[in-house]
């Protein structure tokens, strides 16, 4: 399960071992760390976001070995994906290594390959998948979208990519 | 001038299957008068339409004097030039010739060929400008779907942030009965054929050329963009499969070849199956976003010899009006 968790570290350095050897020791992999330096606090601490993935039922253990550690845990969230879009394949697929693909997404931390029907008709013929990414925000699917593009680019495989229904082009942005 | 009782003349240069529908289509408007008609084996001056018509039907020549097409664009007198030869993409001929000697004779042109649009717009627009005559060309794209003067006129005063559409009847024929029908490129491809939806040689409208050139010619016409067929990044359907249009479908998606004119672009998109240009078979749809009257989405059918010629008539007739 991704967890976003906000914290709270004393601002000096070597504070985010504390947080990161509990992580890893639970079998957890971290996917981004956020130092909010800008939003110090009047205890002398800096707010810490880190998103990261763990089995659910260690989240409890997590906690408490991060509270002995002298971390603050201001807020577990269980991430959202809020955006969600399909993009379609045609091509090699299986040859080019679909696994590396759907990786790449995953690995952001950002979004995730949350489904993917594959249709393979012939082993020498072109196969075709759709694929659905989720992501957290708009933003952020869109450039799960553009590593997308990028790879199939680099493997020769056709993408179909959703109509832009917020405007043309982007061309809503300058009117109402 | 003329005055308004006069009758206006026009000739038609090629006389394929749009020539031939705009010879239909003049004979319900009095005021029009075709004054020669031209096929590639020669000219007919002063045309009786239905015998013109009859011949051409039959296989007959229809040619009654030595002139050739550059001789009636140069020494007949008439109003319009209606320039309906096929459309050459590498270099716009005969078309290009045939835009360029009407503008300089000042004779206003009205023309279906996307072929000396896309060769030299900008050249061509100048040339009508300081000759003082028209050149109209509403035929080029969507043929009876009404997108140019709609905007020129109808939307006069928005300005055009965007412009997207299904431009190929063709693609959009081929792409709806592989969804609906679970059939293979193959095979729809040549049922299109049979049909003479799609031409023998196809790379024309699958590799997404014909609507890269409707693109070009939006861009140059309402984006200043001064584009060329070089501009535009462009991806076809051939490579497209029954089952990726079967997995998109059960997403709620069908696959439409979109030209995008701002982005100068032509792919597959996946469109929701609401969407206002989820059109099917041979029709064309074109969504245009605007300042301020917002989003308008028109469609119609892109093909077709009378509906290319309703597209030709009214810019004729556009014309005559505005020399009243």
């Amino acid at each position: 399960m991704r967890i976003s968790m906000d914290l709270e570290l004393q601002d000096t350095p070597g504070q985010l071992i504390y947080v990161l050897t509990p992580v890893s020791d639970l079998g957890g992999n971290v996917m981004s760390v956020v130092h909010h330096h800008d939003k110090k606090t009047f205890r002398n601490t800096v707010p810490v976001s880190v998103i990261f993935d763990v089995e659910e039922h260690k989240l409890e253990e997590l906690q408490k070995r991060l509270e002995k550690n002298g971390v603050t845990v201001v807020r577990i969230g269980k991430m959202r994906l809020r955006a969600r879009t399909h993009i379609l394949l045609i091509g090699h697929i299986i040859h080019t290594d679909l696994r590396h693909t759907i990786d790449e997404i995953d690995g952001t931390g950002f979004a995730e390959v949350q489904d993917l029907s594959l249709s393979m008709p012939a082993i020498d013929g072109p196969s075709s998948a759709v694929v659905t990414i989720m992501a957290t925000g708009n933003e952020e699917l869109k450039k799960a979208v553009e590593i997308l593009k990028d790879i199939a680019q680099r493997k020769d495989l056709l993408v179909i990519v959703p109509i832009d229904e917020s405007g043309i082009s982007g061309g809503l942005s300058n009117a109402e | 001038m003329q005055n308004s009782t006069s009758v206006f003349k026009l000739s038609i240069i090629g006389f394929g299957a749009v020539g031939q529908g705009v010879a239909k289509v003049v004979q319900n408007v009095p005021q029009l008068k075709v004054v020669a008609i031209a096929d590639s084996k020669g000219v007919a001056l002063m045309p009786d339409l239905e015998d013109v018509l009859a011949r051409k039907r039959a296989g007959q020549p229809i040619a009654n004097s030595d002139l050739t097409a550059l001789d009636v664009i140069r020494t007949v007198e008439h109003d319009v030039v209606v320039e309906v030869t096929p459309t050459n993409i590498d270099d716009g001929e005969p078309g290009l010739t045939h835009v360029r000697e009407a503008l300089k004779n000042k004779r206003n042109v009205v023309t279906s060929n996307k072929g000396p649009l896309v060769a030299a717009f900008s050249e061509l627009t100048h040339l009508a400008r300081t000759q003082g005559v028209a050149l109209r060309y509403e035929a080029t794209v969507g043929g009876a779907m009404p997108i140019i003067n709609l905007i020129r006129d109808t939307l006069a005063g928005a300005r055009v942030l965007g412009i997207r559409g299904v431009l190929n009847g063709t693609c959009n024929y081929i792409l709806t009965r592989m969804a609906e029908e679970a059939l293979d490129y193959d095979q729809v491809l040549s049922e299109a054929q049979d049909m003479g939806i799609a031409e023998a040689d196809p790379t024309y409208d699958v590799t997404g050329i014909d609507t890269a050139c409707k693109v070009v010619i939006l861009a140059n016409a309402f984006f200043d963009r001064n584009a060329t067929f070089a501009d535009v990044n462009v991806t076809g359907i051939d490579r497209i499969t029954q089952d990726a249009l079967q997995l998109a479908r059960q997403r709620g998606f069908v696959v439409k070849l979109i030209g995008d004119v701002q982005e100068l672009t032509v792919s597959p998109k996946l469109i929701p199956l609401r969407h206002p240009l989820n059109v099917s078979g041979t029709l064309n749809a074109a969504s245009i976003l605007t300042d301020t009257a917002g989003e308008i989405t028109v469609a119609g059918k892109g093909a077709g010899s009378i509906e290319t010629a309703s597209a030709i008539l009214s810019d004729v007739l556009s014309i005559m009006r505005s020399r009243d």
